[in-house]
């Protein structure tokens, strides 16, 4: 991303939703798509005289993040209250950290065009999320709105980074990372779709070379990897043409409109940040002690940048390819179970990354419901390897293994798919067809080379794809050269 | 620190309160006798003690993560002034400009 003699400066804030059973602060049940109301007790509903009792697996949660993320783990944290009125909370504030949050001080390092960059991370703390509105018609046109609070109260993790991402490409690396190290924690389902992973980005530009941050603006809400993408670049060419042109940047939150591509000022919600933060009363210092925080540590899997530099090193794979099978646990699996039994790293990652990931997608499938075993796939590699069969008729027949889950030995032997090896029966069907293509014979004589193509091509088509085109191609040249 | 007749009306939208003038002067002087009566906590040496957060020196009490009975939606909506199917109805949230 050029942006001719500026940068942009971005830090970003993520809302995780936890994948706990039960609510922050109450035992109801943090499940979607549930009857609207029906996840709801006095506490979540901030009723008169109820008390929140804190969820221990959310603390588990946030110590095994902060932990992941180099962060220090806080002795001694405290909840606050931030105070805000608006229908979807019902107490009239948040319960939230402020002042000392569980995790601060950590990092994360992402690769841009194999370049390492450290990204840190100033705090992850701990807070409920808020009710939901419907709004039957949109929010601006609509004379109500509707309120659900089985989201209140859910438990989330917000994960705050230093402003230190200079480009979108960049948050988009970050939040990925960020994302997978969710899932493989499995805290967080990472689903966008349903907002378990929501991201707010702080943006501002200055020219190349100045220490100082300009005027920032709030993207909210953003969504999906691609709308992150495109409205960050949208928003940092906006703050960069308005100084060119002489303009000041205001403080402010915008939305990012997905069908016009621009962001827009958010009219009317700007008035009274005031939060009048405060320690909150009704819930005790919390304090974690070094064993709790050693016996997480002990039970943590590999992380997916660790599991990125294993597979680099082990295998000896490309950046690229290891990026993609580690960024599904399953798929990264997959590949190790795979080439326990067929090893070689580079063929099994290039079958994964074409052939599985498009039959995959085609059946609108995970990786951990891989139609393919492991085992089928080694043998059908172990086929092509030892000659059995060509690498032609191995794709031809992935789908139908797919399909079928029938083992790749007896496919190929049931089909007849065995590719002939033979010399001596494929330097007869070479004759069969040089005698069909007297003219074509003549033109390749005098010169015409690519002509080959065609032969090889005839005597495939001949023997169903089964003769084994190196031993062809080398017979047949032997033969019109003679 | 005297707190103005502004900092009540000012304080009392963010809560969305409606005061009238008299309770604005009402609230502005409780308020001020308030803080007067705090400001003896201000005659205290404090330098080097950790502010407190709770006055009791207790760890915070937490639960295991299990499920508990909720309200069915008819008692957690029975109070509801107006209501649409399972959902509470309230007035439409982002106001024209003033």
């Amino acid at each position: 991303m050029d942006y001719r003699g500026f940068e942009g400066v971005i830090g970003l804030e993520v809302h995780a939703h936890l994948l706990t059973e039960s609510k922050l602060f109450c035992g109801c049940s943090t499940k979607f798509g549930a009857e609207p109301n029906s996840h709801t007790c006095p506490t979540c509903m901030g009723l008169p005289g109820a008390l929140p009792v804190l969820n221990k697996k959310v603390v588990d949660f946030a110590i095994r993040l902060g932990l992941a993320l180099n962060c220090t783990i806080n002795r001694r944290s405290i909840f606050a209250r931030k105070n805000y009125y608006y229908p979807d909370l019902p107490k009239g504030y948040q319960i939230s950290q402020y002042e000392e949050p569980i995790c601060e001080n950590g990092y994360l390092d992402i690769y841009i065009n194999e370049e390492k960059k450290r990204i840190r991370i100033k705090r992850i703390h701990m807070e409920e999320d808020a009710g939901k509105l419907v709004h039957e018609d949109t929010i601006e046109t609509s004379t109500y709105s509707l309120v659900d609070y089985n989201r209140s109260s859910v438990p989330l993790l917000e994960i705050v980074s230093e402003p230190d991402i200079r480009t979108p490409e960049e948050a988009v690396e970050y939040l990925k990372m960020l994302r997978d190290c969710l899932i493989y924690l499995e805290i967080c389902d990472g689903n966008m779709e349903e907002g378990s992973f929501r991201c707010d980005a702080n943006v501002s530009v200055r020219k190349i070379g100045d220490t100082e941050f300009g005027t920032r603006t709030e993207l909210k809400n953003l969504n999906s990897f691609k709308y992150i993408e495109k409205s960050l670049d949208y928003e940092i060419k906006r703050q960069i043409e308005l100084i060119k042109k002489g303009g000041e940047v205001v403080q402010e939150t915008r939305l990012y409109n997905v069908d016009e591509g621009v962001t827009y000022s958010m009219r009317g919600k700007e008035e009274a940040h005031d939060y009048r933060y405060f320690p909150e009363p009704d819930l005790l210092p919390l304090i974690i002690d070094d064993k709790w925080i050693e016996d997480i540590r002990k039970g943590l899997p590999e992380l997916p940048f660790e599991k990125i530099e294993r597979f680099l090193k082990e295998y000896n794979l490309p950046r690229y390819d290891v990026e993609i099978l580690v960024s599904d646990r399953s798929l990264a699996s997959y590949f190790e179970d795979t080439v326990m039994l067929f090893p070689e790293p580079k063929t099994v990652s290039n079958w994964i990354m074409t052939e599985l990931l498009r039959e995959l997608k085609a059946r609108n499938l995970e990786a951990k419901d891989a139609p393919i075993s492991p085992a089928n796939l080694a043998e059908l590699l172990t086929l092509i390897k030892d000659g059995t069969i060509s690498i032609k008729i191995g794709k031809e027949i992935f789908p139908e293994l797919c399909s079928t889950g029938a083992s790749p030995k007896r496919l190929v032997q049931d089909k007849g798919l065995i590719q002939i090896s033979d010399e001596s029966a494929i330097a007869q069907t070479i004759e069969q067809i040089l005698a069909r293509f007297p003219k074509e014979v003549a033109e390749f004589k005098a010169g015409k080379d690519k002509l080959l193509g065609f032969f090889v091509g005839q005597v495939m088509k001949e023997t169903k794809g089964k003769a084994n085109p190196k031993l062809l191609n080398e017979l047949l040249l032997k033969r019109l050269k003679a | 620190m005297k707190i103005t007749s502004e900092t009540v009306e000012y304080v009392a939208h963010l809560a969305r309160l409606e005061l009238a003038r008299e309770e604005i002067d009402l609230y502005t002087n409780q308020l001020n006798s308030i803080l007067d009566y705090m400001d003896a906590l201000n005659r205290l040496d404090t330098q080097g003690i950790e502010p407190t957060s709770h006055p009791m020196p207790l760890n915070c009490v937490m639960r295991d993560d299990d499920i508990r009975e909720s309200f069915t939606v008819e008692a957690s909506t029975q109070n509801a002034p107006e209501r649409i199917g399972s959902f509470f109805k309230v007035p439409p949230i982002i106001e024209v400009e003033e």
